[in-house]
C-alpha cells in the first residue's frame, strides 16, 4: 500500500464507469456559503484560539464534556472554557486527519471494532494535541455527562487515566417510562449531582458561584434556542432555505461551542435573518427542490462533500435530521429557563436531547418529521462507530417501510473512520432509490391526471 | 429430568449432565416446568448483566436468563433488524423473541449496559407489545451519595411495574425473603469459585459455568439445592493436579463462550483461577443485609459492595486495579482477556488493561469470540503457543 493511501483512503476507487441514467450531472457546488457561514468561521476561529492559549498555559482552565445535553451553562458561570473531544474528532475527519491518530490507537490496542471517535481522539492526544485547527488543552477536568452514550463512559475513563485529571461522572438516567417522561427522583438526582459539580468548580476556580450570571447565561441559552428552533421550523416551507443535514453542522459548532455566550446569541441572531429572507425569497440550497427527506443518523465527516453531492444531483434536500438534535431538541418546545437554572439545565439533560432519548422515541420524532415538514422520503445513514444511533436502525427501516408505508432508505458507512466509505456502492444505492423515488412520482402525476386510462 | 432425580443419584458426573441439559436447552423446558407446576405465576425474562432477580422473586415470578442463544439457534431474522457490526447476543436474544421461543415470558427486563442493549429494549417493545418491558438504568456515579438514593427509587418504580403485572404487593418481608435466599446463592457461588482458585484441579471453569448457568433457567430455590449437593461431592473427586499455567480470564461479562470454547482453554493447558462468566449471579461481594429497607439495602450494596464489572464504571478505583489484585490473590501467571466479538464494553476495557499489564509485566492475550462458534481450532492454537511461551521460558 502506498504511504498516501494509509494516510487518506481514495473512496473513489474502483468506481464504475457513470451510467448514463439519471438526473444531468451538474456538480455545482452544493454547499452554502453566505453571512452565516463566514461568522461561523470567525467565532469557531476564535474558539479554537482560546483552545490553543488554554494549551500554551496563557488561558483559561480546560473542561472536557461531551456534547448531547450538557450543563455548559455552569461551566461559562465560573469562566472555564468548555474542550468537546467529539467537536475535536469531528474536525480531524473533515480536515482528513484522522486516519493516522485511529491507527496509532489501534497499535495501542483499541479494536477495529471500538467507536472511531474514540480512537482519533486517544492518537490525537498521544500525537501532541496539535491539529490543523487548534492546539488542544489537556484537561484540568473531566466531566462525563452520560447521556445516553455509554461510549461516553469509556472515552472519559480512558482520558482521565491517560492525563490524571480529576473526573466526575454526572449520570443522567436514561428515559425509560411509559411517558418518556423523567420521574421526580430523576430530576432531583440529576440536581443534586449539579450542585456537586457547582462545588468541584469552586474549589477549582476559588470563586463562589455567581447565581445571577449563571441566570443571565441560563436567559441567553433560552434565546438562542428559540432562534434554533424557529430556524429549523424555517425548512416545513417549500423550498426548504437551507438543508436540514448538510447546512444545520455549520450551525451546530456555534450551539454547542458558543451556547450561553454573547456571541452565540449574536450569530443566531443573524442566521434567522438571513435564512428568513431566503425563505421569504423562496430560495433553496438547490437550483430545484425535487425530492424532500428526513434524514437519520450522524454524516460521514470525512466524505461529506461526496456525500451531500450524492442527494445534490438528485435534487433531494434534507429538510430535518435526527442528527441536528443531539444536543437538544429545541424544535419540539424546550427552552432553557433563568428562573430555575438548574432544573432546566437537569430536563435538557435528561429528555430534551436525541441521546436520553430511547430508540421507540426516535422512531416517533422521525414520523413527526416526515408529517409536519413535509416530506417524502427516510434516508437512515448507519454508522458503525456510533451503535446509540445505528443498532437496530433495520427494525427501524422495518417500522417506515412495513407499517407506515415510508420509502426508506438504509446505507451504511462511518462518522469517523474514512476505511468505511465505500463511494461507489453508496453512490449507487443513492441512485437507486431516487430513481424508484422519482418513478413513483410519474405514475403518481400520471394517476393524478387520470393518464393511466384509456 | 428434575433436579429433585439428581440428588437420588447422587454423583456429581450425573447434577453436571443434568445441567448440560437444561443450558442447552432453548426452548426454556425447565422454566415452562415451573409455570406448569405453578399455575397462575408467571416468569420473567433478564438480560444481561445484573438483575436484582429478588424483586421479580419476591413479586412471585420466575426469574428467567434470556442470555441469546448460544451456539444452538440460528439467526435467521434479527440480522435484518441489528447490523453486522452488532454483538451476537443482542441478534439471538432478538432471534429467541421472533422464532417465538419467548412466549411463555410476562415480560423481559433490560439494563443500561451498553448501547446496543439498549436498543434491544426498544426493539422488543415494539415486536412484542405482549410483553411488559421493564429497563432499569443503573447509576454511574459512584462518587456521589446520591447513587444509592437514586437506586433505590429506581428500583421501586420497577417493583411497581412488577407488582401491577402480578396483581399483588410486595412487602419488605417479600423481599427479605428473597434476598436471603438469593445471599445463600451468592455464597455457594463463591464457594465454587473459592474451589478453583484453590484447587484447580478438581473444578473446571466449564463445569463451574454449567451449575452457575442452569440458576438462571430454574427455580432459584432448586438451584440453592443443586449447588449444595455439588459443593459436597467436588471435595470428594479424586482427580489430580496438571502442569498447566494459572490464568485468570476476564471480558466475557455479558454474551457467555460457547461452553465448548471454554473447555478447549482449559484442555489447551489452563487452570482458570477466576473468571467473570455470569457475573449477575454472583454479583455482590458478601451478603446484602436484611434491613426494614429492603430496596436500599440492595442499592446499597450495589453501590459498595459489587464486584468489578466492565459495565459498572466506579471511578473509585482505577480500571485494572482489581485484576492485578486478583492475580496478586490467586498466584496466577497470566490473563487472557476473552472477548465477544464486537462487545465495546469489553474491547475499551482491553485498551486500558493491555496497558497496565505491560507496566506491571503480566503475560496477557486477548482472544475474541462469538457465542455461536462450534470450531475452536484458532483459540486453541493461540492459547498452546501462548500456554508454552509461558511453560518453557
Amino acid at each position: 500500500m502506498a504511504k498516501e493511501e494509509l494516510i487518506w483512503p481514495d473512496a473513489s476507487k474502483g468506481t464504475p464507469p457513470k451510467m448514463e441514467a439519471g438526473p444531468p450531472r451538474e456538480e455545482k457546488k452544493s454547499a452554502y456559503q453566505g453571512r452565516m457561514h463566514l461568522l461561523q468561521k470567525e467565532m469557531i476561529g476564535r474558539y479554537y484560539e482560546r483552545l490553543t492559549a488554554a494549551a500554551e498555559g496563557k488561558g483559561d482552565k480546560a473542561v472536557y464534556m461531551m456534547i448531547s445535553g450538557n450543563p455548559v451553562e455552569l461551566i461559562q458561570a465560573f469562566d472555564l472554557l468548555p474542550v468537546y473531544p467529539e467537536v475535536n474528532a469531528l474536525q480531524l475527519a473533515v480536515k482528513k486527519q484522522c486516519l493516522p491518530y485511529i491507527l496509532q490507537a489501534e497499535e495501542m490496542g483499541y479494536s477495529i471494532d471500538n467507536c472511531a471517535y474514540v480512537k482519533a481522539d486517544v492518537g490525537m492526544y498521544f500525537g501532541g494535541r496539535k491539529t490543523p485547527f487548534a492546539t488542544i488543552p489537556k484537561p484540568d477536568f473531566i466531566l462525563c455527562n452520560y447521556v445516553g452514550c455509554n461510549v461516553y463512559l469509556q472515552w472519559f475513563e480512558h482520558l482521565a487515566e491517560y492525563s490524571g485529571a480529576p473526573i466526575y461522572n454526572l449520570d443522567i438516567p436514561f428515559s425509560r417510562t411509559a411517558s418518556g417522561a423523567p420521574t421526580a427522583e430523576d430530576l432531583r438526582y440529576v440536581v443534586k449531582q449539579l450542585e456537586e459539580v457547582i462545588e468541584i468548580c469552586e474549589r477549582m476556580t476559588g470563586k463562589k458561584l455567581d447565581y445571577a450570571k449563571l441566570q443571565r447565561i441560563v436567559a441567553l441559552s433560552g434565546e438562542t434556542g428559540e432562534l434554533w428552533s424557529e430556524i429549523k421550523k424555517l425548512t416545513r416551507r417549500r423550498p426548504a432555505p437551507f438543508d436540514a443535514y448538510f447546512d444545520s453542522v455549520t450551525m451546530m459548532a456555534p450551539l454547542y461551542c458558543l451556547r450561553g455566550t454573547e456571541d452565540g446569541l449574536l450569530f443566531f441572531q443573524e442566521a434567522y435573518r438571513e435564512m428568513k429572507e431566503k425563505a421569504d425569497q423562496g430560495e433553496g440550497p438547490l437550483p430545484e427542490e425535487k425530492f424532500r427527506f428526513v434524514i437519520e443518523g450522524p454524516p460521514p465527516w470525512p466524505y461529506l462533500r461526496t456525500f451531500r453531492d450524492m442527494f445534490s444531483r438528485w435534487g433531494a434536500v434534507a429538510v430535518a435530521s435526527t442528527y441536528s438534535t443531539v444536543g437538544g431538541l429545541w424544535e419540539f418546545g424546550f427552552r432553557h429557563d433563568p428562573q430555575r437554572p438548574l432544573e432546566s439545565i437537569a430536563e435538557h439533560m435528561l429528555t430534551w436531547n436525541l441521546t436520553n432519548r430511547n430508540f421507540l422515541q426516535r422512531y416517533q420524532q422521525i414520523k413527526e418529521y416526515m408529517e409536519a415538514w413535509d416530506a417524502d422520503a427516510l434516508v437512515i445513514h448507519s454508522v458503525k462507530s456510533c451503535r446509540l444511533f445505528s443498532a437496530g436502525q433495520g427494525d427501524m427501516r422495518e417500522y417506515f417501510t412495513k407499517d407506515l408505508g415510508i420509502p426508506t432508505l438504509l446505507i451504511e458507512s462511518d462518522i469517523e473512520d474514512p476505511r468505511y466509505f465505500a463511494e461507489a456502492q453508496l453512490r449507487n444505492r443513492v441512485d437507486a432509490f431516487f430513481e424508484s423515488l422519482e418513478h413513483k412520482k410519474l405514475l403518481a402525476q400520471q394517476k393524478g391526471r387520470g393518464g393511466n386510462h384509456p | 429430568m428434575s433436579a429433585p432425580a439428581i440428588q437420588e443419584t447422587g454423583s456429581l458426573a450425573a447434577l453436571l449432565d443434568f445441567c448440560r441439559e437444561v443450558t442447552q436447552d432453548t426452548e426454556f423446558g425447565e422454566a415452562k416446568r415451573w409455570l406448569e407446576k405453578h399455575p397462575g405465576r408467571k416468569a420473567f425474562g433478564c438480560f444481561p448483566i445484573y438483575t436484582p432477580l429478588e424483586l421479580i422473586h419476591a413479586a412471585g415470578m420466575l426469574p428467567v436468563g434470556v442470555f441469546g442463544g448460544g451456539n444452538q439457534i440460528e439467526i435467521a431474522h434479527a440480522d435484518s433488524r441489528f447490523q453486522s457490526f452488532v454483538c451476537s447476543i443482542v441478534k439471538s436474544t432478538l432471534e429467541l423473541g421472533l422464532t417465538r421461543r419467548l412466549e411463555f415470558l410476562s415480560g423481559m427486563v433490560f439494563h443500561s449496559i451498553c448501547d446496543p442493549a439498549r436498543n434491544l429494549a426498544s426493539v422488543f417493545q415494539r415486536n412484542f407489545p405482549e410483553m411488559q418491558i421493564e429497563y432499569i438504568h443503573f447509576p454511574q456515579n459512584f462518587q456521589s451519595p446520591e447513587c444509592v438514593v437514586y437506586l433505590e427509587s429506581e428500583y421501586r418504580r420497577v417493583l411497581h411495574g412488577l407488582e401491577q403485572l402480578a396483581g399483588h404487593q410486595v412487602t419488605a418481608e417479600d423481599l427479605n425473603h428473597s434476598i436471603a435466599l438469593h445471599n445463600r446463592i451468592r455464597a455457594a457461588l463463591r464457594d465454587l469459585y473459592r474451589i478453583r482458585a484453590e484447587s484447580p484441579h478438581l473444578l473446571s471453569a466449564a463445569e463451574t459455568w454449567l451449575l452457575m448457568r442452569v440458576g438462571t433457567l430454574s427455580a432459584p430455590e432448586e438451584h440453592l439445592q443443586l449447588l449444595e449437593q455439588a459443593l459436597t461431592e467436588i471435595p470428594r473427586r479424586a482427580t489430580r493436579p496438571k502442569d498447566r499455567i494459572r490464568v485468570i480470564l476476564e471480558g466475557s461479562f455479558c454474551e457467555q463462550p460457547p461452553l465448548g470454547l471454554i473447555e478447549c482453554l482449559e484442555e489447551a493447558g489452563c487452570y482458570i483461577l477466576h473468571d467473570d462468566f455470569l457475573q449477575g449471579g454472583r454479583w455482590f461481594t458478601g451478603d446484602v443485609p436484611l434491613e426494614d429497607n429492603p430496596l436500599r439495602a440492595l442499592a446499597e450494596s450495589y453501590a459498595n459492595r459489587s464486584v468489578y464489572s466492565g459495565v459498572k464504571h466506579d471511578l473509585r478505583e482505577r480500571k485494572a486495579e482489581h485484576l492485578i489484585r486478583s492475580m496478586r490473590e490467586t498466584k496466577a501467571d497470566a490473563v487472557i482477556f476473552l472477548a465477544a466479538k464486537f462487545c465495546e464494553p469489553a474491547l475499551f476495557d482491553y485498551a486500558l488493561y493491555r496497558r497496565a499489564f505491560d507496566q506491571n509485566n503480566i503475560p496477557h492475550l486477548l482472544v475474541e469470540f462469538e457465542e455461536k462458534a462450534w470450531m475452536h481450532d484458532r483459540a486453541r492454537s493461540e492459547v498452546e503457543t501462548f500456554v508454552e511461551s509461558l511453560l518453557f521460558d
